[in-house]
């Protein structure tokens, strides 16, 4: 038998809890409901799971620099009511360049308030999620955006399949690929973790908080733009609210896969397990038969979980007066 | 001999953490109405001899026995509860609140219902701020006071129990000449109450000002206690490093070159005045002063974390002007920061990512990190530095204290810099890997490295350095050839009391 001490089973709980919760889940789902294992249904949880997916590749970068994006879901409304909008008017490849100039914008401004002004994160990208969204409506005027022409080419990118692939699935794969290299092996990776770890001690090492900062932003405003315009793709036409919410579902998801909201912990790879770990839980709540709201309860307490298993297994005790 | 009951008495004290015994059979007696010094190098296990008589570590053997009954503390409530007292060295107080407020935090008087007795409160620590015969109320908020006077709250705070020992952990060294008369006259006072006092100090002049008895510690180990007036500095230095301090250094035995580094009449606001000095490759200069007197603040200029406000850095001659760290690197200019965990390391990273952090933007393969090299690098460091660390995967929190300093000079040695500043290069390192470190340092010189050591240690920058820059309140007091430094001068130097020269 293989024996623990409470000590060494809390730290294994801190480590691998969420893992081996989600393993037992899938078991007992996969045994309540044959359908969930389907190849379809593994399919279409993937392909649903791309947009909160490919956002969270750009949450990942900014969490592990140590700071947090709660903007990002009214970003995402931002850029789809944009490009919905001009596509009619100045055709696709202009309102895709369109947007994400201006997504890329809001995302340098942050960037620039949190990396060099060095304000709190938290609050600044707070106060965004609610500037952006006033600036959605008052671009829109309140009204649904719809394109005209529902054979646009435009549909490719939420709606076509490569290979028998779906293109979301692909466009996830892809940047998760790419922004997977770049964190783990590019020298601006390795400073990612250093400013995120110790702040202090990167800059005592010549290394620029403010810059590594300003582009981790930039590029989780890229994710947001891409995420928008699979959204906008798929439905050709949205409301102002579409990514309402999105926020704590990417960061339940980030932190799922294991970064620390300390800064400094996590990677590209362990995000995606994070997402598609979430992507699952909410399909297989909803073939139980419960409420699809519901998913947004259970959100919350997996973030809640997640946290304090992280921070259980930190200090190897489930509650802890000091820190 | 006819002696007083102890009203403290800690027997065989056994400490010990993986890998290390920190205290290794401890025993000390504090007697009721005496100032009782205790002392020993950093690391030495003063500290966990304090945390064990706060309740904060349980001893492994031995006992703790408060006016002849053995006690068991878990915890600093209970320590206080028997009488206890800690007063500490970095202030632990709630900034936004009152003095009264902190003096009784925990324990604030109540009335009805629970709630607090402001009269009461007030009245109460405006009595004891009467006999510290401080110049502010127990309403003052305790941001708006001074680092002494909050020192002071501290002390305070103390004097709200019936405290049969009080332990003051270097209480003087924020404090001013005036100020520190008033902490004596408190503890002669305490003395007179026949409380026991224990006095943890480096400074030996207060040491032999007010103090009865002296106990050392070295490395975890009681070395024994005497009479202060039976001792003098030299005898006591003897007893915490364990031989006699060889004060004279020996002249370098390799040829100085020419000047690396020059400094002239180098300002930066409040922190430093008029500083100028000179560092030739193959030198060590250290320089030694109080906390505070604008050593560090040295440091961070020339390494472009503060800006100067007047004066010249010249680097092999030329006027160089350093907005940022990234520009000192590249002209060659390297710090090993004072706070090893705060600002040398990031902890969550493995031993290779650390050394390489400064320069990961030129050890590339196209636009990707070459690990490989960056493992040739760590190799070498580890040989040549005698790095003991299970392989470079290693999260560097888990290294030993000697070890992680090793890391981060290595991080800058591999950088082939011009000049390498120190800034207490030893602090929180146990005396084997001290040792080693000096012997480094000096091995670095004698291959024409220019280089400059901060110590708050005499021992240590009398024993490394080539050339002596004292400092006092943000000025240069005086330069020391080798040879021309003793104890007595440079302690003079350091304290204001020598003529500028």
């Amino acid at each position: 038998m293989l024996r623990l001490s409470k000590d060494e089973a809390i730290r294994f709980l801190g480590k691998q809890g969420i893992l081996a919760a989600f393993v037992i889940f899938m078991l007992v789902f996969a045994l309540a409901e044959a359908k969930f294992i389907s190849a379809d249904n593994v399919l279409s949880v993937i392909r649903s799971s791309a947009i909160i997916g490919v956002m969270a590749l750009g949450v990942t970068f900014v969490v592990v620099s140590g700071n947090l994006d709660l903007s990002i879901g009214s970003m995402m409304s931002f850029s789809t009511i944009v490009v919905l909008d001009l596509h009619d008017k100045i055709g696709p490849v202009l309102a895709i360049l369109a947007m994400f100039s201006l997504t890329l914008l809001l995302g340098a401004l942050i960037g620039f308030l949190v990396g060099y002004l060095r304000l709190n994160s938290l609050i600044v990208t707070l106060g965004m999620l609610s500037a952006i969204h006033g600036l959605t409506l008052t671009y829109s005027g309140g009204k649904n955006m719809d394109i005209s022409d529902k054979s646009s080419w435009f549909s490719f990118f939420g709606q076509d399949s490569v290979m028998g692939i779906p293109v979301p699935i692909l466009i996830f794969a892809l940047l998760a690929a790419l922004l997977g290299i770049i964190l783990s092996k590019t020298p601006f990776g390795r400073k990612i973790y250093a400013v995120g770890g110790n702040g202090t001690a990167a800059t005592f090492s010549g290394i620029s908080r403010s810059k590594t900062v300003f582009f981790c932003y930039l590029i989780s405003s890229f994710c947001v733009a891409t995420a928008g315009l699979i959204q906008a793709s798929r439905s050709l036409g949205s409301q102002n609210t579409v990514g309402q919410g999105l926020e704590l579902e990417v960061l339940a998801a980030v932190i799922l896969g294991g970064a620390s909201l300390l800064g400094g912990a996590g990677t590209i790879a362990k995000t995606v397990v994070g997402v598609l770990m979430l992507g699952f839980i909410q399909n297989g709540l909803l073939l139980m038969g419960l409420q699809f709201y519901v998913q947004f309860v259970v959100t919350w307490v997996i973030i809640i979980l997640a946290v304090w298993l992280d921070i259980a297994g930190k200090r190897g005790k489930l509650w802890s007066p000091l820190a | 001999m006819n002696t007083p009951t102890p009203v403290l008495r800690l027997e065989n004290i056994v400490k010990t953490f993986p890998g290390v015994r920190a205290l290794d059979g401890v025993s000390l007696s504090v007697l009721p109405g005496e100032v009782h010094a205790l002392m020993g190098e950093n690391g030495a296990g003063k500290s966990t001899l304090m945390k064990v008589l706060g309740g904060i570590h349980q001893p492994d053997e031995g006992q703790v026995i408060v006016n002849e009954r053995p006690v068991v503390m878990n915890g600093p409530l209970e320590a206080k509860a028997l009488g206890i007292v800690f007063i500490h060295q970095e202030l632990s107080l709630a900034e936004e609140l009152s003095v009264a407020e902190n003096v009784y935090l925990g324990e604030l008087p109540t009335k009805g219902f629970g709630r607090v007795d402001w009269h009461e409160l007030y009245q109460k620590t405006d009595a004891i701020l009467a006999k510290l015969k401080v110049g502010f109320d127990a309403k003052t908020l305790v941001k708006d006071l001074s680092i002494a006077n909050q020192q002071m709250v501290e002390i305070a705070r103390a004097l709200t129990v019936e405290a049969k020992v009080v332990i003051f952990d270097e209480p003087t060294a924020s404090l001013t000449d005036a100020e520190k008369r008033v902490l004596f006259d408190v503890i002669s006072d305490l003395q007179a109450n026949d409380v026991g006092v224990v006095y943890i100090s480096h400074r030996m002049e207060e040491i032999f000002k007010i103090t009865d008895r002296i106990s050392v510690l070295r490395d975890g180990q009681y070395q024994g206690s005497v009479a202060t007036k039976d001792t003098d500095e030299e005898g006591v230095t003897q007893m915490m490093i364990g031989r006699k301090l060889d004060l004279t250094r020996k002249e370098s035995n390799h040829e100085l070159g020419k000047i690396a580094l020059e400094v002239r009449n180098l300002s930066s606001g409040k922190a430093f005045n008029d500083v100028s000095f000179q560092v030739r490759s193959g030198e060590v200069v250290g320089f030694y002063g109080l906390v505070g007197a604008g050593r560090t603040e040295i440091a961070e200029t020339l390494f472009g974390l503060r800006n100067k406000s007047s004066g010249e850095i010249l680097l092999n001659g030329e006027v160089i002007d350093v907005k940022s760290p990234r520009d000192a690197i590249e002209k060659g200019i390297s710090l090993v920061p004072e706070d090893r965990k705060g600002q040398g390391l990031v902890l969550g990273m493995n031993c290779r990512d650390n050394m390489t952090l400064p320069q990961v933007d030129d050890i590339t393969a196209g636009p990707f990190v070459a690990e490989g090299a960056e493992i040739a690098i760590f190799d070498q460091y580890r040989d040549s530095l005698d790095i003991r660390t299970p392989g470079w995967k290693q999260d560097v929190g888990n290294l030993s204290g000697g070890n992680q300093q090793k890391i981060v000079i290595a991080k800058w040695l591999s950088m082939k810099p011009n000049v390498l500043i120190v800034d207490e290069p030893t602090r929180g390192i146990d005396v084997g890997s001290k040792s080693e470190i000096h012997k480094l340092l000096r091995k670095l010189a004698s291959k024409g490295l220019a280089v400059i050591v901060i110590s708050s240690e005499m021992p240590e920058v009398m024993h490394v350095s080539d050339r002596i820059v004292a400092m006092y309140s943000g000025r240069v007091t005086r330069t020391f050839e080798c040879g021309e430094v003793t104890e007595d001068n440079l302690v003079q130097a350091i304290s204001g009391v020598s003529k500028l020269a």
